[in-house]
C-alpha cells in the first residue's frame, strides 16, 4: 500500500495496516504524537481502530521548540 | 448573620454570606480548590484566609488557569532541549510556548521536546507560527489539542519576514475562528489600542501587544501605546516579543503589564540560564515596582535628610 506522510510518498506498507500499525512500524512515540488522515484528526482512542486507506494523506506532528 | 462582602485574597472572586449557618465564606473550599489548588491546598490556605493572614501570591489567571509566575517563555533557538530545560527552571516560568511540526520520520529516535519538559508539570502553549491563515492555525491548533496540548493557545498571523509583524486583518479573522472552535486564544497583535480592542470584545483571553519586532531585543518601543492597552483592558495584556535584556521586561511590568513573554532574550544570551533568572527577578521586580506605585517625577531636588536641626 502507498501512502502519502508529511509530505512524502512511502511505497509497498503492509497490508492491512491500521493507524496503530503505521506508527508502530516508523518507531514513532504514540504518546507524543497527534495524527491528521486526509485532513481529519484520527483521535488517540481510534488509533487501533482506523483502518489506512490506499493513498491515504497523513499528517504527523509533535511539539518542537518556538517562540 | 454578617452580611459583610468576602472576598477571595487570590483573585478577588466575591462570597456571598447567604448559607443558612451564617457562614460568610459559603463555598470558599470548592472555588479554592478549583481555582487555586496549585497554589496551595485548601487545606493549609483555609486558617489563613479565616484569620486574614493569607498573603497573595499575585498570580497571573488566564481564562481561568492560574499561574504563579508572571514571565512566560519560549522553547526555540536554544543550543538544545536540555539547556531549554534548565533555563526553565532558572526562569520559574509555569508557561512555555511550543510549535507543531511534522515529526521527521526518518528519524523516530531524535530527542523531543516532551522528554525534556514534562507537559505535566509545565503548560505548553501551542503557537501558530508559521501559519498564515485562520485556516492553517485552527487546523495547526486542533493537532496541538490532539498531541496533548489544550484549548489555551497563542495565535500569531505573521506578515513580513523581515518585520515579523503580525498581519491583524488575518489575526482578527483567524481569533474568530479559533474562539468558535472553543479556543481561549491568548494574541500576538500589535501595539495599536484600537485592534487590541477589538480582539477583547470578540473574547480573546489575552491581548499580547509586541514590544518590538520579534527577536529584536530592542525593548519597549512605544511604552505610550502598551499603556493605553493597559488601561482599556480587562483581561491580562502580556508584552509578547522585543524584549532583550532585565531591564526591559521590568519596564513592561511597570507600566502594568500582567505578564511578559519572552524567548531570544533568554535564548541567545551568553549564559541563557543566568539570563533566564535575571529575568525572573526583573519580572517580579517590575510587578512589585508597579503595585508599589511610584514616586511622583518632580523638577527640582527635595533632599532626603532634613534640612532642620543642622549643627
Amino acid at each position: 500500500m502507498n501512502l502519502v506522510i508529511n509530505g512524502e510518498d512511502h511505497y509497498d506498507l503492509p497490508e492491512p495496516l491500521t493507524v496503530q500499525g503505521l506508527i508502530a512500524h516508523l518507531g514513532l512515540p504514540e504518546k507524543k504524537i497527534a495524527i491528521e488522515r486526509n485532513r481529519e484528526i484520527v483521535s488517540k482512542s481510534t488509533f487501533e481502530t482506523t483502518i489506512l486507506a490506499e493513498g491515504d494523506i497523513l499528517e504527523i506532528i509533535h511539539f518542537i521548540g518556538g517562540g | 448573620m454578617s452580611t459583610d462582602k468576602k472576598v477571595c485574597p487570590e483573585c478577588g472572586h466575591e462570597f456571598l454570606g447567604n448559607d443558612l449557618q451564617g457562614n460568610t465564606w459559603g463555598g470558599i473550599d470548592a472555588h479554592w480548590r478549583a481555582h487555586h489548588e496549585n497554589i496551595m491546598p485548601y487545606e493549609d490556605a483555609w486558617p489563613l484566609i479565616k484569620s486574614g493572614k493569607y498573603v497573595s501570591n499575585d498570580t497571573l489567571t488566564v481564562a481561568g488557569h492560574t499561574f504563579n509566575s508572571r514571565l512566560i517563555i519560549g522553547t526555540g533557538k536554544y543550543k538544545d532541549y536540555a539547556e531549554n530545560a534548565a533555563a526553565l527552571e532558572a526562569s520559574g516560568a509555569d508557561m512555555v510556548t511550543v510549535a507543531v511540526r511534522r515529526v521527521n520520520i526518518s528519524k523516530p529516535d531524535e530527542p523531543m521536546l516532551m522528554d525534556f519538559i514534562d507537559p505535566k508539570k509545565f503548560t505548553y502553549l501551542p503557537n501558530t507560527a508559521g501559519c498564515f491563515t485562520g485556516e492553517d492555525a485552527v487546523r495547526t491548533l486542533r493537532l496541538a489539542k490532539e498531541a496533548g496540548g489544550w484549548n489555551l493557545v497563542k495565535l500569531e498571523v505573521l506578515s513580513d519576514p523581515k518585520h515579523l509583524y503580525p498581519d491583524m486583518e488575518e489575526t482578527l479573522r483567524a481569533a474568530e475562528l479559533l474562539i468558535k472552535d472553543g479556543f481561549d486564544v491568548m494574541v500576538y497583535c500589535s501595539d495599536d489600542p484600537v485592534f487590541a480592542r477589538k480582539l477583547e470584545d470578540m473574547g480573546c483571553a489575552a491581548i499580547m501587544p509586541l514590544g518590538a519586532p520579534i527577536g529584536s531585543g530592542l525593548g519597549i518601543q512605544n511604552p505610550v501605546n502598551i499603556r493605553l492597552i493597559v488601561e482599556q483592558t480587562k483581561v491580562p495584556v502580556i508584552v509578547d516579543a522585543g524584549v532583550g535584556t532585565a531591564s526591559d521586561a521590568t519596564v513592561a511590568m511597570e507600566l502594568g503589564c500582567d505578564g511578559v513573554l519572552m524567548n531570544t532574550a533568554i535564548a541567545e544570551a551568553k549564559d541563557p540560564i543566568r539570563m533566564a533568572r535575571a529575568m525572573k527577578h526583573a519580572v517580579i521586580a517590575g510587578r512589585e515596582a508597579y503595585l508599589a506605585g511610584r514616586m511622583p517625577r518632580k523638577k527640582y531636588a527635595d533632599p532626603s535628610s532634613p534640612l532642620a536641626g543642622l549643627i
